[in-house]
């Protein structure tokens, strides 16, 4: 049976090219890019000429492109090198979201620990957050405000220029940005919005290599490293270049943007034909907007009201497909999704969801497929239905 | 005095067709392209001619870039005077003055492009000539063979005079007869012939060989100068530096000592027909002038020439060593031409080259190195770096190395 990945927001199958890129950085440059020798030369042009490829790639300065191991560090970079900046004299305050991925709100969670004040903002029915609110949660103290640009459940797209410009009166306010869902699927406009500071992207959500991902970081901003070592990244980011894992990068991010009309195109076509298929199966309700304005094209979320995702997860994977209970990072707590709970929606509706994301390998008849295994599921499964409270 | 316009006419009138607008249009671009760096200048192109409108620029700058576009058959500096008439005869006596050597005979042609100018061409060819000739007393009028022709145009917006037609450098605009590379060694006779197929069209790749360290980094560095001195007329050129040291150490062993020049030769060529191949040009250029020397006999030229497939220009080949160094004088190469530093042609140079060169026996002795020959000039192809250079310097420093890391970007 041919099996089907519809789980492109958890990670992407990678560009062919940039998998043979790799494998030759691996065998041919493995020298360390800080070495003074010849070989660590190359390496070390290798790894700026990746920061310019992913900075022209972004419409961003070399500068203004760091390296890390991926999204996650990325975020905990951007929080903690922001609020850890300049000692801890003052208790600063961190104002972010009730939806951000994991690796934003456990780590704000995690700083409300160290000390820092932290204030964790509603969305609306629709899942955005409102720039008004931001702006009236402002302290005299506030250091950072953090809003994800595309939720990575539900696609949707956080109004984060509106933010960026209301901000622009609070010039102690750093701004940042969760790009890791945004990357290659909506335009980022980092050289027009001067009003973000920092921007993370994860180079596997763009079918590059794992463990690599950037933090953009406009000039003249302080960051206090998560990781000391010898001075890397211009000492924000210590440990040996991931050579090969960089120069993957920068080749996904190039391959990515410059198809990001056509695949969006592809994707929103894909998204509709899901959506219409989802809308023919009584049991299953749709946890996203229609309106394309207000989302990103890869991912629809839906629900089951009455059966446990994982069942429907296992059950779609006997049929070969595969795809996620809410985001892959909490999945396997049997816990509710709390972007869901933010919407405001009830806890067994928040405790069924199923994500379904998908990319660039797939097609008209892919999603059709998909669809079908979908009603085949359910049609299976209908007998054992909790009752519905 | 302060001319308002240029008057720029081209060369090549003879073609026609499909190439005359593609020449016309690749001239326009190549004028626009020298004149880039003054911001004021704006263009009107009328059949064949542009003017170039100065719009406060300095006449003698612009002039300076003129003389030196491939494709330019001349140039006139233009006054212009409203349709008063004593306005015209005023800007008629001023240009006049401002001629340089000082003209003994002239004359005057009226063209009245505007017919409702209340004078005929007759009789303001009376009027001006008349004014001018009453103010200027060592004047006189030739009809037939003036030193200068006064020419007054008269348009509906104004009227256009001039005298001066200052030559241009003629030939093509660069790069409407394709590419070549040039052989350029450091010497006098090899930037001339660059310069040459320049100005017939040709864009132009420099490659260099050298052998370190038995040459010195200053051998290279008068190279790059001289590059930089023929990118002044090409805006940019690619300098290709090919190490040759394993290649020339090889020679020198060879057994043959009167053929090394032979053998290195055309490797070098081979060399170059592969960068050429690879670059997408068409021909190679060198700065052979017949009889020069041993290499440069036309018994060398023919053992030597035979080892490539793409025609091989040589546009010095009837030229005197003396007219050769009057044209490096003039294109600003010859002063670096003449530095001491040794290139490496004249390297393990025999006491007798052979200037009759026994082309069954070099191709026997090629024959016999066989593949060794074949991998070394593969190696030298692959070690060669590719600098490109600009009127103001390097621009890049690409390794092939670094070429061939491309396909990971």
């Amino acid at each position: 049976m041919r099996t089907f990945y519809f789980d492109h927001c958890a990670s992407t199958p990678p560009y062919e090219q940039v998998v043979q890129t790799v494998g030759e950085l691996m065998r041919l440059h493995y020298a360390n890019a800080t070495a003074l020798h010849r070989s660590g030369q190359e390496a070390a042009k290798l790894v700026e000429r990746a920061r310019q490829s992913v900075a022209q790639s972004l419409g961003a300065k070399p500068e203004e492109v760091l390296f890390t191991s991926g999204g996650t560090e990325s975020n905990n970079l951007a929080l903690k090198g922001i609020l850890f900046a300049g000692g801890r004299r003052v208790p600063k305050h961190l104002i972010t979201t009730s939806i951000e991925h994991s690796s934003v709100y456990n780590t704000a969670k995690q700083l409300e620990r160290f000390g820092i004040e932290t204030t964790i903002l509603p969305v609306d029915r629709t899942g955005r957050v409102s720039p008004s609110d931001v702006e009236a949660a402002i302290r005299p103290n506030t250091s950072l405000v953090s809003v994800m640009h595309v939720n990575n459940e539900t696609g949707i797209v956080q109004p984060i220029e509106e933010i960026a410009e209301l901000l622009a009166a609070f010039p102690q306010v750093r701004f940042h940005v969760d790009g890791v869902q945004a990357v290659g699927k909506v335009p980022i406009r980092w050289a027009s919005v001067k009003g973000i500071d920092l921007y993370s992207g994860s180079a596997h959500k763009f079918r590059g290599p794992k463990g690599v991902g950037f933090l953009l970081r406009r000039e003249g901003i302080e960051l206090d490293p998560l990781q000391e070592g010898g001075g890397q990244e211009e000492g924000m980011r210590g440990g040996t270049h991931n050579l090969p894992g960089i120069v993957g990068m920068s080749q996904a991010l190039r391959l990515t943007m410059e198809s990001m009309e056509t695949r969006r195109g592809n994707m929103f076509a894909l998204r509709r034909q899901l959506i219409d298929a989802i809308r023919e199966i009584p049991e299953l309700v749709l946890n996203v907007p229609e309106d394309e304005e207000l989302v990103s094209p890869q991912v629809v979320n839906l629900s089951y009201p009455g059966m446990r995702p994982e069942v429907l997860v296992h059950m779609l994977e006997k049929h070969g497909v595969y795809v996620s209970t809410q985001s892959a990072c909490s999945s396997k707590s049997l816990k509710p999704s709390r972007v869901l709970l933010a919407m405001g929606m009830g806890e067994e509706r928040a405790s069924g969801s199923l994500r379904i994301s998908f990319g660039d390998e797939h097609d008209a008849k892919d999603v059709g497929e998909l669809a079908e295994r979908l009603k085949m599921t359910v049609a299976k499964l209908k007998p054992l239905e909790r009752s519905r409270g | 005095m302060s001319y308002e316009l240029i008057l720029v006419r081209y060369g090549e009138l003879t073609l026609k067709g499909r190439n005359r607008k593609k020449f016309e249009d690749l001239m326009f671009l190549k004028l626009k392209q020298a004149l880039r760096s003054f911001e004021a200048i704006g263009y009107e192109k009328n059949f064949g001619r542009v003017y170039v409108q100065l719009n406060g620029e300095s006449y003698d700058e612009v002039a300076a870039k003129l003389r030196e576009i491939f494709g330019l058959h001349s140039f006139s500096p233009v006054l212009r005077a409203t349709h008063d008439l004593e306005d015209i005869r005023a800007k008629a006596l001023q240009l006049m003055r401002a001629e340089r050597p000082v003209p003994r005979t002239f004359k005057v042609t009226v063209k009245r492009a505007w017919k409702e100018y209340p004078h005929d061409s007759q009789e303001m060819n009376h009027l001006v000539g008349a004014h001018v000739l009453r103010n200027s007393p060592e004047l006189k009028v030739d009809v037939r063979q003036p030193d200068v022709e006064l020419k007054v145009d008269i348009q509906p917006q104004g009227v256009f005079l001039y005298s001066t037609m200052i030559p241009g450098a003629g030939g093509f605009p660069l790069g409407m007869n394709g590419k070549a590379m040039l052989m350029l060694s450091g010497g006098i006779d090899s930037p001339v012939a660059g310069w040459m197929a320049m100005r017939k069209g040709l864009e132009i790749e420099a490659v260099h060989f050298h052998s370190y360290p038995f040459t010195s980094e200053q051998a290279t560095e008068k190279v790059i100068t001289l590059t930089q001195k023929l990118a002044h007329y090409g805006g940019k050129i690619k300098l290709h530096l090919v190490p040759f040291t394993d290649l020339q150490t090889r020679m020198a062993q060879s057994g043959h000592d009167h053929l090394i020049i032979t053998f290195m030769r055309r490797t070098m060529l081979r060399i170059a027909e592969k960068l050429a191949e690879r670059s997408g040009a068409l021909a190679i250029v060198t700065g052979d002038s017949l009889g020069q020397v041993a290499s440069q006999t036309l018994s060398s030229m023919n053992v030597i020439g035979r080892t490539i497939s793409i025609p091989l220009l040589r546009p010095l080949v009837m030229m005197d060593k003396q007219d050769i160094i009057r044209y490096a004088e003039k294109i600003g190469t010859y002063e670096t031409s003449i530095l001491p530093f040794e290139d490496c042609c004249t390297l393990f140079v025999p006491k007798s080259p052979a200037t009759n060169p026994n082309l069954r026996i070099v191709e026997k002795a090629e024959a016999e190195w066989g593949e060794e020959l074949e991998r070394m000039i593969d190696e030298a192809v692959q070690g060669t770096e590719t600098i490109v250079m600009t009127p103001n310097g390097r621009l890049v420093r690409k390794k092939e190395a670094e070429a061939a890391a491309d396909r990971w970007f």
